[in-house]
């Protein structure tokens, strides 16, 4: 179970930040290395040669690739405590389901909200919008989507939440006034070590989403 | 386990349908397939997959499973005795899960059908990733019988279906599979030596008359 762990990462990727948030509710002492993607490392060539992307952990030298990968990874080698997935086959069906409902849609959705304007981020903003109550419909009135406690749709899907005040200023858009239940959920996740410590600040986001806008030449 | 009630909405020439199918009858498991019109869809598929509204759906004792690697996971996990698909190991765990994740992304992605639908330039470059991307997958069969050694694995229940599509794709695309990715075909015709899954793949013939079809009703030449 033990042995050194790293974590190949880049501080604004929500991909990194499940990653963070597991290792943290598990307790885990691990190294971050933080990536510049214009200028890959040797290491993370040859850790993910096929995809070259972050987040890439390695435990006692050998790589895991994909953020949900690494989450259910860590999850089945620590499995003494703070459980992520449930262990009845069906609750964990319906976590997969979700999990991977937020790879397909939330972050395209989000990324056009950002990336695009007029008639497309109109678009963008609605399917957006729609995708997160679908979201809100799952979570119904459990304080998590693990129920009692932080699971894995919950590490999916909050570090998306250190966005959204970008995608807001972007889209000119409030996501409180159209789904006040996630933003609820959000804020309850926020109150855990391990996800505050592990989301960066919302503005240094949204700076670092203007200062991509300007390397896209997008308004 | 008795009484147990399996049904699977499908569509015969989904590949992804073909996943779940050759992984119910590498457990022995009987069930009722339901060929679903993705044109007039049935009511049962609207409400057990609302979110989608897409084949295959596993419904298991009146629970809906969506999303072929997850159906074919929870079919591991339920019936976990017999023919085991996935390794015990987390690690290996980890790689089989990352190599799935390749082909869905990689193989069945939607990319690859401009192999099919497009032409000139675009369809070559189409051409040329999925050969890459297959040789990356024989890159990790290496020498072993199956992705999953030498039994049948997670790994080889999510990429056989596309047997049944290379000819169709060789068809349109005017290349050879065998030249490209010889250790592939080699594999593939392994994997078809297996009742569960021979029995599982349409007729490679029957791919073509229907991919000709669909490409009819899109208005491709």
């Amino acid at each position: 179970m033990e042995g050194a762990v790293v974590l190949l990462d880049f501080w604004p990727s929500m991909f990194g930040m499940r990653t963070r948030i597991a290792l943290a509710e598990k307790g885990i002492k691990y190294e971050y290395k933080e990536e510049d993607l214009r200028n890959k490392s040797e290491l993370l060539l040859q850790m993910n040669p096929v995809h070259k992307k972050i987040p890439v952990l390695i435990h006692n030298g050998k790589p895991v690739c994909e953020s949900l990968i690494q989450v259910q990874y860590i999850d089945e080698v620590w499995n003494d405590r703070a459980p992520l997935l449930p262990s009845d086959p069906y609750k964990r069906a319906i976590a997969r389901f979700w999990a991977d409902f937020i790879d397909k849609k939330i972050y395209d959705q989000g990324s056009k909200v950002w990336k695009t304007k007029g008639e497309e981020q109109e678009t963008a903003k609605k399917e957006f919008i729609e995708s997160l109550k679908l979201l809100e419909g799952e979570l119904g009135d459990k304080a998590y989507f693990g129920g009692e406690n932080l699971g894995f749709v919950d590490v999916a899907l909050v570090p998306f939440y250190s966005w959204f005040y970008a995608y807001e200023k972007c889209g000119n858009f409030s996501i409180e006034a159209e789904c006040p239940k996630l933003i609820a959920w959000a804020m309850r996740c926020m109150q855990k070590e391990s996800v505050a410590k592990s989301l960066p600040d919302r503005e240094k986001i949204y700076e670092f989403i203007l200062h991509m806008k300007k390397i896209f030449g997008i308004e | 386990m008795e009484n147990e009630e399996v049904i699977l909405l499908d569509l015969w020439a989904s590949p992804f349908g073909m996943r779940a199918k050759i992984a119910l009858a590498l457990k022995g498991i009987n069930y009722e397939h339901r060929d679903e019109d993705l044109s007039n869809k049935s009511d049962l598929l609207l409400k057990t997959n609302p979110v989608h509204k897409k084949i295959p759906v596993l419904i298991h004792n009146g629970k809906p499973i969506c999303e072929s690697l997850i159906i074919v996971e929870y079919i591991d996990e339920i019936w976990p005795h017999k023919f085991p698909l996935l390794p015990l190991d987390p690690y290996q765990r980890a790689s089989a899960r990352f190599w799935a994740d390749f082909v869905d992304k990689k193989i069945y992605g939607a990319r690859n059908r401009k192999i099919r639908t497009a032409k000139g330039e675009e369809q070559e470059a189409a051409k040329e990733e999925l050969i890459e991307n297959l040789k990356l997958l024989e890159g990790e069969l290496g020498n072993k019988a199956y992705f999953g050694g030498e039994h049948l694995g997670y790994v080889d229940v999510v990429l056989v279906p596309i047997y049944s599509w290379f000819y169709t794709n060789e068809k349109f695309g005017n290349f050879s599979f065998e030249t490209e990715c010889p250790k592939l075909i080699a594999w593939a015709k392994r994997c078809f030596e297996q009742e569960s899954v021979c029995k599982s793949l349409p007729d490679q013939d029957k791919i073509y008359q229907h991919a000709l079809q669909l490409m009819k009703r899109s208005g491709y030449e």
